[in-house]
């Protein structure tokens, strides 16, 4: 039964009403049975209630699933980001586990391959000075992860902070709040990136509060909307009613309800971080040698285009698009698995 | 009566009592004269004394006056009902008493609760009193409950936010107001999503939430109109029994007359904003002396009057716009018995036509005398 988890099976009996008449007079009494035994789950039916069980519906149980068990299965159902979840799994435990599973010290030179195109002792090639190309990009994608993740989390945090405040007091925080968000909005990011790093410092720390700093604005927004709508419900006047203070209200009534849209923003954040960091450090305001990130290996390897050395470029760029991308497909799982309505 | 100055004490002072326990826990804090106690009846200790509450707004088309000079008390263990169609102020004169309305409401009048004027009070110090002192019940329990959030968490966090000690989902205390409501089965019950419940189980759980800190005024608003009749009996049942158990008056909000007739002590019947009869519920049932209230009441069916093929009595027009009141009596021109030149020039003021018994109306008395002429 293909559509067993949507619908529970009460509603699958639904359509049987419509029997042909003629079919009626084939109907054995003992169908029905086998249909509700093959519908619900032979357990289902057999197994009433035993011992310490709930006592409420002897015979089938309802429907009772929780929040989140529903998000589960509709999140199990999204192929693409279930697999998608597995590659960043993967490229996560391959990128933080290198020390054990990169096939080279970093940085060990190997003097006598000088830039060699990937083989059976190389897969990824070696570099101009000599070093294992997949034991550089499995460290790099160590850096390049963090700050994707950790710009995640903060901006993730600043923007839900701002976003609250502004869609539940309203009036003129609301105003103060959004104007601000709108003067990083419009700020030439390039130029206030390049030069808030070159005056702070090219830390890694700096290059994600930096970053942070100019992704907050999109999660304010979408949480300044969400909470507008959810701040109206009766539940929050209820909330209200049983003396719970603007803070409280906020934190344990009104995100609990939007952790949805927030979670797929931050995911969809990592992506967008990713790839500003790439930028940065292609541009050579990222990080800094000897740490490396894959941005900064594409920068690197600027002078291979064209030549046999291509490779160089190849593989960071891979992991770039393979890591975006599947961020940007878990953000669409998620989405759908947050979203009720949704019976893709 | 005593009255409590003391305010409440800072949030770490609160002292932890089971709230289903029969003697409300503001022994500590409300100290009570032992005839308050052996007095067989409470009901003549005012808990909330509501005077000239106005709630007016401003519009684009002029000022809503959506209630006018209200006026009552409640008193301990006291049900007052408020009666009258939608419109006519009743859920916004409660939330009025809460602070609950947005900033745009301009609230006038006094809210005594034991004594201290609500209206005066900083946000601060009325969170103190809101579901501690005075709770709300909601009218549509579905959306008045968080989704995301266990039955249990709810009525946990109820307590939660007037304590430091906190409590969790299925903690005893839980388990307890559920069972008090009639809620088979509560420990399982706690820990399920109000989706889970039936509208009758998640209006209890309501119910359970609003005394969760055994408060001295629940405000019920419409609790029973999305039930059907059943269960809506239910309800009231669990109404009445909390009030055996906690001494809590009960502001009853309704159009159900039956209702009404059922579990208050005393009514108000309102029309427009404005209050225009008071009194008991026999006062008002047998003997209603405003015409709006008579108009209402003859248009009840009834079983125990015969009508031989008579139409049930109507109420002719419609409830005027609360910007555009009608000068003088907001009701006269619906009402039979106005009189040109009086009822729609000066607006009635709540004469007593018997002890406790009010009514808005330049012939409340005649009325009165009228019905009594009837009944007997």
């Amino acid at each position: 039964m293909s559509f067993e988890s949507e619908i529970s099976p009460s509603a699958g009996s639904a359509g049987q009403p419509h029997f042909d008449r003629e079919r009626v007079g084939d109907f054995q009494p003992g169908d029905m049975a086998t249909q509700l035994e093959q519908g619900l789950g032979r357990e289902n039916l057999v197994g009433l209630p035993e011992e310490g069980e709930s006592q409420l519906s002897p015979g089938v149980e309802p429907e009772a699933r929780t929040q989140w068990q529903l998000f589960f299965r509709r999140f199990l159902r999204h192929r693409l980001a279930v697999a998608s979840l597995f590659v960043l799994i993967i490229m996560i435990v391959l990128c933080f586990g290198a020390s054990w599973i990169a096939p080279y010290p970093k940085n060990a030179q190997d003097l006598l391959a000088l830039p060699k195109p990937p083989s059976g002792a190389h897969w990824f090639g070696t570099d101009d000075l000599g070093r294992d190309e997949f034991t550089e990009t499995l460290y790099a994608g160590q850096i390049s992860l963090k700050i994707g993740i950790a710009v995640a989390l903060l901006s993730t945090l600043i923007g839900t902070v701002f976003g609250a405040v502004a869609g539940y007091f309203r009036g003129w925080t609301d105003q103060l709040v959004m104007r601000i968000t709108d003067l990083f909005l419009v700020v030439p990011q390039l130029v206030v990136l390049a030069i808030a790093i070159k005056r702070f410092g090219q830390s890694d720390t700096m290059i994600a509060l930096v970053l942070a700093a100019l992704f907050w604005m999109y999660v304010a927004r979408v949480v300044r909307g969400q909470v507008l709508s959810v701040r109206e419900k009766e539940f929050v006047e209820a909330a209200r009613a049983s003396g719970a203070s603007a803070p409280r209200i906020i934190t344990r009534h009104i995100l609990p309800n939007i952790i949805g849209p927030i979670m797929v923003n931050a995911t969809l954040a990592v992506a967008g971080a990713i790839i500003a960091e790439s930028t940065l450090s292609f541009l050579g305001f990222g990080v800094q040698p000897p740490s490396t990130s894959w941005g900064n290996m594409l920068s690197n390897a600027e002078g291979a285009v064209g030549t046999p050395k291509a490779y160089l470029l190849y593989f960071p760029g891979l992991m770039i698009f393979i890591t975006v991308l599947a961020v940007n497909f878990l953000g669409d799982g998620l989405r759908d698995a947050f979203d009720p309505q949704s019976h893709e | 009566m005593s009255i409590d100055e003391s305010g409440s004490p800072p949030s770490g002072a609160y002292v932890e009592v089971d709230p289903t326990r029969g003697s409300p826990p503001k022994g500590e804090r409300r100290p009570k004269t032992a005839a308050d106690f052996d007095a067989a009846d409470d009901r003549n200790v005012p808990v909330l004394q509501v005077r000239d509450l106005s709630v007016e707004f401003k519009t684009d088309d002029g000022r809503l006056l959506a209630v006018q000079n209200v006026s009552y008390t409640l008193h301990e263990r006291e049900t007052l009902g408020i009666v009258g169609e939608s419109g006519s102020g009743k859920t916004v004169g409660s939330m009025a008493v809460l602070g609950l309305l947005p900033k745009t409401a301009q609230v006038t009048g006094e809210v005594l609760f034991r004594g201290r004027n609500l209206l005066a009070m900083s946000e601060k110090e009325r969170q103190t009193i809101r579901g501690r002192r005075i709770a709300m019940v909601f009218q549509d329990a579905l959306a008045a409950l968080n989704p995301v959030f266990k039955v249990g968490d709810q009525i946990a966090e109820a307590i939660n936010v007037h304590s430091n000690v906190k409590i969790a989902t299925d903690d005893e205390r839980v388990v307890d107001l559920l069972n008090l409501v009639g809620i088979p089965n509560p420990k399982d019950r706690a820990n399920q999503y109000p989706h889970e419940f039936s509208g009758g189980m998640r209006q209890r759980a309501m119910i359970a939430m609003s005394i969760a800190n055994d408060p001295d005024v629940i405000i019920a608003d419409e609790p029973t109109t999305a039930l059907d009749v059943t269960i809506q009996a239910q309800v009231l049942e669990v109404f009445e029994r909390i009030q055996d158990r906690t001494k809590s008056a009960i502001l009853l909000i309704t159009h159900d007359l039956g209702v009404v007739a059922g579990v208050t002590d005393r009514i108000m019947v309102m029309y427009a904003g404005r209050q225009v009869e008071t009194g008991t519920v026999d006062d008002v049932f047998y003997q209603p002396s405003h015409p709006y209230a008579q108009g209402l009441l003859a248009s009840l069916p009834r079983l125990d009057r015969r009508r031989d093929g008579e139409r049930l009595y109507r109420i002719k027009g419609q409830p005027p716009s609360l910007i555009f009141l009608p000068p003088g009596c907001a009701f006269n021109p619906r009402c039979p018995t106005a009189e040109v030149g009086r009822c729609d020039v000066t607006r009635p003021d709540l004469v007593e036509v018997s002890p406790d018994h009010l009514s808005a109306c330049h012939f409340a008395a005649d009325l009165y005398e009228g019905t009594k002429a009837a009944t007997t």
